[in-house]
C-alpha cells in the first residue's frame, strides 16, 4: 500500500518496499540526493531530514512509520534559521569536501529553531552526532555562532 | 603521497617517456596499457568564445577553467582558479571550475608524468602552467581589443574583468572573447610578479561553498543518475585474499528489484533497480569462501611479527656517519620501541563508480583521483585501448588517499560487474557501484600497521652522537605499478619517509626497514609514511630534551640551526602559543615540528585530562610554509582539517583482526572524530616568495607527537602504542 508523505511542503504518494529507510526515498525513489548516505547506522548525521521540524536520521527512518508525515530536506529547509545558517557557511567557506554538509545544516537549522543563542555546550550536544571526516568543526562552531548573531541584527 | 613521484619523473622531459616508464613498473597482475589515452581534450569552442586547455570564455562572460585535478575537499578547483583569475584579472564572480577529461597528455599531473592527484601537489605542480594559462587567455583578449580598437595593445588595461583603454572604450571579456580565439598563442606570456597578484596570498573563496550547503544535485559520484542505471552492491570476502567458492543467490534474487546476482573474480554483486533492493539481497547470499590465498591471522599476530622484524637488522635505507659508533660514545642513550595500528581513511562517501560500457568504449563517472591508471585498469578488463576509456570526474566527498590506489580496484570490480553484465548478452545500461560504510571499514587498502625500534643518543652538551632506526610494514608500494620509480634495493621510501631527510643534526644515522608480508591490502592515508615517522621522531626529540635537561622549543633551535625554515615555523607556533608563558593549573603543552611533502609545519598543543582520565586537546597553535601561500583562508582550512584527522586516529581509531577477519565494520566501532573532540585552533601561515607547496596533508603529522609530548609534559611517560585509547586516555 502506497504511503503518503509531505516533503519540502509537496505531497507524494511512495510504493515502495515498507521497509525501505527514508534515506533511499528521497534518494532513489524521488531524485533528491542533497540528502546523503554516510553509514546507514544513525551514526554519522550525513541523511539528516527534519520531521515535523526535529532532526533525525532519515538511514533509520522507515517508510511505514511515516504515513501522514511532514519531512523537510536540504533542498527544502527555509526560514529564518537556515537562512542564517546557509549565509555563515558561505562567510565562512565552512565546508570541504562538503558531503556532510547537509546534516551539519541541517542539525545546526534544528538548533537554532530551538536555541537562537546556543553556547559552545549546547553546540557540542546538538552538533556531536554529525561526523564531518574533513574535520571542518571549528568552522562548524563559528558559523553557529555567526548564524546566531545574524539571527539577532 | 604521491609526491614521491616527483623525483624520477621531474628530471624525465617527455611525459610520454615517463609514462612508459611507469608502465614497465607494472607488477602484481597489473597490466597497465603502454598506450597514453587518446586525447579529448577541452569542449569545442562555440562561436564567440575562447576555448584553451585549461581557460575557457564564454560569451555570456564566464570565465570557466578546467581543472585537472581531483577536488576531495582539499580546494584543489578554487586553488587552481586563483591562478587563473589571478593572472587573467577576471572577477571572482565571472569564475567558473570543471573537471578535465581523462587526458593525460594534456591533463598530467607535471610531477607524477600521468594524471593525478595526490602527495599535497596540485598547486605545487600547476603554479606555472595555470598562471601561464591565465596570462595565455589576457594577451589574447588584449591583442584582440588592440585590433579591434585600433590601439596598440600596450595601450590596454585590464582590470576586474574588464578590457579598457584611454579613448574610453571598453569591453568585457566575453565580448572579446570571440575575437581573441582567431588571434594567435603568445609565445610567452608575461606573467605578474608577485607585487601585482590580487588574489594569490590575498583572499579568494572557495567556488563550491554555495552548492554544498543547498543540496545541490549531481555534485558527487554516488548521486550519479542516468536513464535506466542498475545500482550494485558487492558482497566481498571476510577474509582478504579470500575468493568465492560457491554461491547461493536463490534468496538474494527473490527481492524485489533484484535484476541480477554476477559472480565476479572477487566477490559477487547483487544488481538492482535501486539502492535499497541491493543492499537487502546482498544479506541473503550464501557464499563460501575459497582462503588458499586469504590472511588468517589476527593483528596481535601480525603485530607480533613486525615487532620480531624490528629487532634485527634489516634493508639500509639510510646511511649517514657511523650511528653505532655515535651510541656507544653517547653519554645518554635513549632507546624505544612503538607500534602504529591499521587505519581506515573514512571518507564521508563510500566509494562509488558508475560505469556504462557498450562492448567497445567505457564510461566513468566517478571520483577519480588516477585518471590514467583508472584508464588502463578499466580497458586491461574490458578488452579494450585506454582511448577508449573516457571518465567523467566529479566531486569526491573525502579521500584522504583513499581514492588513489595504484591498482585502481574499484574501476576494476565495476569493470568486471559490467564485463559479466555484457557477457550474459544483456542490453548495455549504466551500472553503479556502491560501497556501504561496512564495505569501506572492512575493506582494507589502510594505513599499514608499523612496528618501530629506535635507539638515539646524545653527548652531555645535548648534542645527537647517533640514531639508529628500523621501521618494520608492510610496503605500500611493492607490487603497484609505482614499484619501478620508488623502492629501491627493496625499500619503498614512503616507510621510512620522515626519518630518512630527518634534519635534527644526527651526527651518524642509519636508517633500516622490513618488508612485511600479509594479504591485507594497504595504502597511502593523508601523510602516508609520516602519520608514523614523525610522532617517533618528534617524540624521541622530546624524550632526548628531557635528558640532556632542556626545554622542548630550545632543544630544538639548537638541532635546527642549519634547516632555516623549519627552525622558523618552530618559532613562530611557539611564540604565538606563549610557550614560554605559565599555564592555567591543569593545562599541559607539547610541540612538534615536521617537513612533509616540501612543506613545514609546526604545533603547540594544549590538554587538559577529563576526570574520568581522558584527554582533551584544549587548543593547537598551528605554524605553515608551504611557500607562497596561494589561497591563505585555504591553507588555513588545510591545517584545520589535517589537525583534526589526525586527532581522530590517534586517540581511538585503530582496526583489527581476529583470524583474519576485521574487528570494525562502522562508526559504531571506528569512532570518528566528534566536534566536542575539536580544538580550538589558530593557523599562522609564513608569508613567503619560494615556490608553493602543498597543504592538503602536512597539517596531520605533528599533531600526535604534539599531543603526545603534552601528556608526557603531565605524566612524565610517552605513549608509544597508538591510539590513545588503548591507554585509557580517550
Amino acid at each position: 500500500m502506497p504511503v503518503n508523505l509531505t516533503i519540502n511542503g509537496v505531497s507524494h504518494s511512495i510504493d515502495a518496499d515498507p521497509d525501505t529507510p527514508l534515506l533511499w526515498v528521497l534518494r532513489d525513489e524521488l531524485n533528491m540526493t542533497g540528502t546523503k548516505f554516510g553509514c546507514g547506522i544513525a551514526q554519522c548525521g550525513a541523511c539528516t531530514v527534519h520531521l515535523d521540524g526535529m532532526p533525525i536520521r532519515s538511514c533509520q527512518t522507515f517508510l511505514s512509520d511515516l504515513d501522514g508525515a511532514s519531512i523537510t530536506t536540504i533542498e527544502g529547509v527555509d526560514g529564518k534559521a537556515a537562512e542564517a545558517v546557509r549565509a555563515a557557511w558561505q562567510e565562512l567557506d565552512v565546508p570541504q569536501c562538503g558531503y556532510c554538509q547537509s546534516g551539519q545544516i541541517m542539525a545546526a537549522t534544528a538548533l537554532l529553531s530551538e536555541t537562537p543563542k546556543p553556547s559552545d555546550d549546547d553546540i557540542d550536544a546538538a552538533m556531536d552526532g554529525n561526523v564531518c571526516r574533513c574535520a571542518t568543526y571549528a568552522r562548524i562552531r563559528a558559523a553557529i555562532h555567526l548564524a546566531a548573531e545574524k539571527m539577532e541584527g | 603521497m604521491l609526491h614521491h613521484l616527483m623525483k624520477p619523473i621531474a628530471n624525465a622531459a617527455p611525459s610520454r617517456r615517463s609514462f612508459l616508464k611507469l608502465s614497465a613498473g607494472a607488477a602484481g597482475g597489473l597490466l597497465i596499457g603502454l598506450r597514453l589515452p587518446g586525447a579529448s581534450g577541452a569542449a569545442m569552442a562555440a562561436e564567440g568564445e575562447l576555448a584553451q586547455p585549461f581557460v575557457h570564455i564564454r560569451a555570456d562572460n564566464t570565465v570557466t577553467v578546467i581543472v585537472k585535478h581531483l577536488d576531495k575537499g582539499q580546494g584543489a578547483a578554487t586553488g587552481l582558479a586563483t591562478l587563473v583569475a589571478d593572472e587573467l584579472d577576471a572577477t571572482h564572480e565571472q569564475v567558473r571550475v570543471e573537471f578535465a577529461p581523462a587526458d593525460a597528455e594534456r591533463y598530467k599531473n607535471l610531477f607524477f608524468g600521468v594524471q593525478g592527484t595526490g602527495g599535497s601537489t596540485a598547486i605545487a605542480n600547476s603554479f606555472q602552467q595555470y598562471r601561464t594559462a591565465g596570462a595565455t587567455a589576457k594577451a589574447m583578449l588584449v591583442a584582440a581589443a588592440a585590433k579591434a580598437w585600433g590601439v596598440p595593445a600596450a595601450e590596454i588595461a585590464v582590470s576586474k574583468g574588464e578590457l579598457s583603454h584611454a579613448s574610453g572604450r571598453k569591453a568585457s571579456f566575453g565580448e572579446m572573447a570571440g575575437l581573441a580565439a582567431a588571434e594567435s598563442l603568445p609565445e610567452s606570456p608575461r606573467l605578474k610578479t608577485p607585487e601585482e597578484w590580487v588574489f594569490i596570498g590575498k583572499s579568494f573563496p572557495r567556488l563550491d561553498t554555495k552548492m554544498k550547503t543547498v543540496g545541490a544535485p549531481g555534485v558527487y559520484g554516488i548521486d550519479h543518475k542516468a536513464e535506466n542505471m542498475l545500482v550494485a552492491v558487492v558482497a566481498h570476502p571476510p577474509k582478504f585474499g579470500a575468493k568465492p567458492k560457491t554461491v547461493d543467490a536463490a534468496a538474494a534474487r527473490e527481492v524485489p528489484g533484484v535484476v541480477d546476482v554476477l559472480t565476479l573474480p572477487a566477490g559477487v554483486a547483487v544488481l538492482a533497480d535501486k539502492t535499497w533492493p541491493a543492499i537487502r539481497a546482498r544479506e541473503l547470499l550464501e557464499i563460501t569462501w575459497d582462503e588458499t590465498e586469504a590472511e588468517t591471522r589476527g593483528s596481535e599476530e601480525m603485530l607480533a611479527e613486525l615487532q620480531a622484524m624490528a629487532a634485527r637488522p634489516g634493508l639500509k635505507a639510510h646511511v649517514h656517519g657511523d650511528a653505532e659508533a655515535g651510541l656507544a660514545g653517547a653519554a645518554t642513550v635513549i632507546e624505544a620501541e612503538y607500534s602504529f595500528p591499521f587505519l581506515a581513511h573514512a571518507p564521508m562517501e563510500p566509494l562509488d563508480v558508475t560505469i556504462l560500457f557498450d562492448g567497445g568504449t567505457a564510461e566513468f563517472w566517478t571520483g577519480s583521483q588516477l585518471q590514467t591508471v583508472d584508464q588502463n585498469v578499466a580497458a586491461a578488463v574490458l578488452g579494450i585501448t585506454p582511448d577508449k576509456v573516457a571518465i567523467n570526474t566529479l566531486w569526491a566527498g573525502g579521500s584522504f588517499g583513499r581514492r588513489a590506489q595504484p591498482d585502481s580496484h574499484p574501476i576494476d570490480e565495476a569493470a568486471h560487474i559490467a564485463k559479466a553484465w555484457a557477457g550474459a548478452g544483456n542490453t548495455p545500461r549504466p551500472i553503479k557501484v556502491v560501497w556501504t560504510r561496512e564495505d569501506d571499514i572492512k575493506g582494507g587498502y589502510y594505513r599499514p600497521m608499523v612496528a618501530h625500534k629506535v635507539r638515539a643518543g646524545i653527548d652531555a652538551e645535548g648534542n645527537i652522537t647517533g640514531w639508529q632506526h628500523r621501521v618494520a610494514s608492510k610496503s605500500i608500494l611493492i607490487g603497484s605499478p609505482f614499484e619501478a620509480f620508488l623502492v629501491k634495493d627493496g625499500v619503498d621510501e614512503t616507510t621510512a619517509e620522515g626519518i630518512t631527510d630527518m634534519t635534527y643534526a644526527a651526527g651518524a644515522i642509519d636508517v633500516e626497514v622490513h618488508n612485511a608480508q600479509t594479504a591485507v591490502p594497504v595504502l597511502w592515508w593523508r601523510s602516508v609514511g609520516h602519520t608514523h615517522t614523525a610522532y617517533v621522531v618528534e617524540t624521541m626529540i622530546d624524550r632526548l630534551a628531557k635528558a640532556a635537561g632542556k626545554d622542548p622549543v630550545a632543544f630544538r633551535e639548537g638541532l635546527l640551526k642549519d634547516d632555516p625554515r623549519k627552525l622558523g615555523v618552530l618559532r613562530l607556533a611557539a611564540e604565538k602559543a606563549g610557550w614560554n608563558d605559565p599555564l592555567p593549573e591543569g593545562r599541559h603543552r607539547g610541540v612538534a615540528v615536521h617537513k612533509s611533502f616540501n612543506t613545514y609545519v609546526a604545533e603547540v598543543a594544549e590538554i587538559s585530562f577529563r576526570d574520568d582520565g581522558t584527554v582533551k586537546v584544549e587548543k593547537v597553535t598551528c605554524a605553515v610554509d608551504c611557500g607562497v601561500p596561494v589561497n591563505p583562508d585555504n591553507i588555513r582550512a588545510q591545517m584545520e582539517g589535517g589537525i583534526g584527522y589526525g586527532l581522530g586516529a590517534i586517540l581511538r581509531n585503530e582496526i583489527t583482526m581476529t583470524d583474519g577477519e576485521v574487528d570494525q565494520s562502522n562508526f559504531d566501532a571506528y569512532l570518528p572524530l566528534r566536534i566536542s573532540d575539536m580544538p580550538q585552533i589558530e593557523v599562522h601561515v609564513v608569508p613567503s616568495t619560494e615556490a608553493p607547496t602543498g597543504a592538503g596533508e602536512p597539517g596531520t603529522p605533528p599533531i600526535g607527537p604534539a599531543v603526545a609530548n603534552a601528556i608526557a609534559a603531565a605524566k612524565g611517560e610517552w605513549i608509544t602504542a597508538l591510539p590513545l585509547s588503548k591507554q585509557g586516555l580517550a
